[in-house]
């Protein structure tokens, strides 16, 4: 594909406008699917990054699902979020092992470089810090993953090295 | 037909029937706590366990269906420490100020720790978050007594097709309530109080105004005078110990004149005006479509219940023109009250005080709707429920059970049979059909003791068709016009209902809607706890209240005429219209 045939092409993010538009058509294909609503959610989520009250009203109505129980089950999930995400996804593992080789320090250095709790995004929205429960990499305790990239043995003091490397770029 | 045995007593019945419907036919009684009869059983309590021969886990005894052979035990030494178990860990977390609860009298959860013996609470940990919201006039909530047993979820969602509560969160964190825990008065709520009159504790309940009635009655500059809806006669007794379906008008109406009310009138004297006002309207309308061949929203749907009002100003606003213009006969009280009656005692409106004892939790939102002022204050000052009222009777040291019968105060007080039906689904139907075919016609409605059978009982929609002959020569226009009426009671059912008019499906002239399932005998305001043979007791209550008035038609009302002739001059007149007559709001937004 040329750059040419992109209609996003030199677009920096899409408006929240075209995003619902996008998501009025996910709603078109899901209106008479049973069981719509968690698959909807995901696309929805993927779309905007978070679930806005926008279009979880929208997703309600289209669906034809009290608002309550839309809310109901974003809030059941800890996959969905209904405030916005930094660009990049900081999951620290406090499965066993990592807890018992240092995990909580290192969420600690994390909090401290980041100045956020776990749940929250800073405010440039570059980063949103997580916890896990074990992400099956026990033996490179304690581990963490920065968006798909995983870091292993990571020391407190190596931290703010670690967040560096996702700080430069184009973002 | 499938054979089991409970606690060794041999029961037989139908395929599917659940465990604790089997015990039942057995004579056996298992507690229960989230269950809610005729409705979907979901098990989340654990309450009502149980143990099978043979199979490892206790069973939930709602939710699990017989199978043949099965030999059920309710009450052995495991149900009975596990079933004590599940209910001290209730009551561990339950944050529920019981000193002071509301439901101090009447707590389910309390009464099953008592029934279950239990004197101690073995795990002690975090109480569930308090947090009270007022947001609304008719309903609390107070999250910290939840004990999310979902039963008020189950009403608001199945039985009424609302959807303002779901479970929130999870784990611990779980609440039930509005999308995101907001307050109730940021979403479509109705008001209608289903949750309240189901919940177990005193989690969600109706806004306590007794003390509210007490001030008006202490102060001597207001003269205070009070209604009662046609549905309370038929259940305050039970507040007092009596069997549901015990009249009790003339005491109630003792207790009223003694609680230092100085006027006890009757609301159903505002329905005998109701039928005056939207008898008209139907004929009206009927006429502008079928005689002059112009446009008039039909059918007419009836506008005496405010949960069903907000209901259709929220998810059916394209049907508001369809609602009768009429005011609740609460409201047409209020109006009156400070009008008519305020000028034969020579008092402004602003002096008289009205005070309605109302089965409904919505009657204290639709008191409250600022387009409520025809007499240029507020018409209805204060709603109690039947439930408060009987708060309201023994907090004075009244032996209710003592008291003589004692008829209402002229000139509000008098009313025909028509308006006592309007307590129950199908009534106001019935009392608006016993007055239009007679003024249509000339005769009574040609109906078995002016009873329209189908549309009366507790099926959910009901429809009858009337074709009207020999009509009077001012209504040559219906000469063999057939009439098509339909009911709907719950407002699942109303959901249904206007779906099928939307689509073309079915046409109706006229058609009933109430919020409550039975109409509002089964009201949220009503005594606790109205399963469907208490509705039944409090309909065939109202029916004998009917049967036993010598005036059983609205028309018939000479204190309505006399109204007329005084001061309103006559219905859907000007007066009236300014009074009686209502508008409606768009309140559309997403569920």
């Amino acid at each position: 594909m040329s750059v040419g045939e992109n209609p996003c092409a030199g677009c920096q993010e899409a408006t929240e406008e075209q995003m619902l538009a996008q998501l009025d058509d996910v709603l078109a294909e899901y209106l008479d699917t049973p069981g719509a609503l968690i698959p909807v959610l995901q696309i929805t989520q993927s779309i905007f990054g978070y679930l806005p009250e926008s279009a979880l009203r929208r997703i309600s109505v289209a669906l034809k699902k009290p608002y309550s129980e839309v809310a109901g089950v974003v809030g059941f999930y800890s996959f969905f979020t209904t405030v916005p995400r930094g660009r990049h996804i900081v999951r620290v593992c406090m499965g066993t092992a990592c807890y018992v080789r240092g995990g909580k320090e290192v969420l600690s250095a994390l909090k401290a470089a980041l100045r956020v709790e776990v749940g929250e995004t800073t405010s440039d929205r570059r980063f949103s810090l997580d916890v896990g429960r074990c992400f099956g990499a026990c033996g490179l305790a304690p581990v963490i993953m920065i968006d798909d990239d995983v870091h292993q043995r990571v020391r407190p003091s190596r931290v703010p090295q670690i967040l560096d490397q996702y700080r430069t770029g184009d973002d | 037909m499938i054979k089991l045995t409970v606690n060794n007593v041999p029961v037989e019945v139908p395929k599917g029937t659940t465990i604790l419907n089997a015990a039942k036919k057995a004579g056996i009684r298992i507690p229960t706590l989230c269950y809610l009869e005729g409705l979907p059983a979901i098990g989340a309590c654990r309450v009502c366990i149980v143990e099978i021969e043979g199979v490892y886990a206790l069973a939930a005894s709602c939710s699990m269906p017989v199978a043949e052979g099965m030999k059920v035990l309710t009450n052995s030494r495991r149900v009975r420490e596990a079933r004590r178990m599940v209910v001290e860990l209730l009551l561990s977390e339950h944050n529920g100020e019981c000193q002071t609860c509301d439901r101090r009298e009447d707590c389910e959860l309390q009464s099953l720790a008592a029934e279950l013996g239990i004197r101690s609470i073995s795990f002690q940990g975090e109480k569930t978050r308090a947090g009270v919201d007022v947001s609304t006039p008719a309903v609390m909530r107070d999250r910290g007594k939840c004990i999310k047993c979902r039963r008020c979820v189950t009403v608001c969602n199945e039985t009424q097709h609302v959807g303002a509560l779901w479970p929130q969160s999870r784990g611990f964190e779980t609440s039930i309530g509005p999308a995101f825990n907001r307050d109730l008065s940021t979403v479509a709520c109705v008001q209608c109080g289903q949750c309240a009159a189901v919940c177990p504790v005193g989690a969600i309940t109706e806004r306590d105004q007794i003390d509210e009635v007490w001030a008006a009655l202490d102060d001597p500059d207001k003269h205070v005078v009070v209604q009662t809806a046609p549905a309370i006669r038929a259940a305050l007794g039970e507040c007092f110990g009596y069997p549901p379906g015990t009249l009790v008008t003339g005491k109630m109406t003792a207790a009223l004149r003694r609680l230092g009310f100085d006027a006890v009138f009757d609301t159903n004297f505002a329905a005998d005006l109701t039928i005056m006002e939207e008898g008209t309207e139907l004929l009206t309308r009927l006429k502008t479509v079928l005689a002059d061949g112009e446009q008039a929203a039909l059918p007419l749907m009836t506008s005496c219940s405010p949960g069903w009002i907000k209901f259709a100003e929220h998810f059916f606003p394209e049907m508001l023109p369809n609602l009768s213009t009429c005011k609740s006969p609460q409201q047409m009280f209020g109006a009156v009250a400070k009008t008519y009656y305020a000028q034969k005692l020579n008092l402004r409106p602003e002096q008289i005080f009205v005070v309605s004892i109302m089965p409904c939790t919505a009657k204290k939102y639709e008191c409250g709707r600022p387009e409520m002022n025809g007499s240029g204050t507020r018409d209805v000052d204060v709603v109690l429920t039947t439930r408060e009222l009987g708060k309201m009777i023994r907090g004075a040291g009244l032996d209710f059970a003592g008291l003589p019968d004692e008829e209402m105060d002229a000139p509000l007080g008098l009313s025909t049979g028509a308006a006592d039906i309007f307590a129950n689904t199908g009534g106001v139907m019935e009392a608006a059909l016993r007055t239009a075919y007679e003024i249509v016609t000339g005769r009574e409605l040609p109906m078995d003791n002016l009873h329209v059978k189908p549309v009366a009982g507790l099926e959910g929609l009901k429809e009858a068709s009337l074709t009207i002959e020999d009509v009077l020569p001012d209504w040559s226009f219906l000469e063999g016009a057939t009439l098509n009426v339909a009911v709907a009671h719950g407002l699942g059912n109303a959901d249904k209902l206007l779906k099928l008019i939307a689509s073309g499906e079915k046409n109706y002239h006229f058609v009933e809607v109430m919020t409550c399932p039975g109409g509002c005998i089964g009201g949220g305001g009503q005594p606790r706890f109205t399963t469907n043979a208490v509705r039944e007791a409090r309909i065939a209550a109202i029916y004998r209240e009917d049967e036993g008035k010598k005036l059983r038609k609205s028309h018939d009302n000479p204190d309505v005429a006399k109204l007329y002739e005084e001061f309103l001059g006559q219905p859907l007149g000007e007066r009236s219209h300014k009074l009686l007559h209502t508008k409606y709001t768009d309140r559309s937004v997403p569920r």
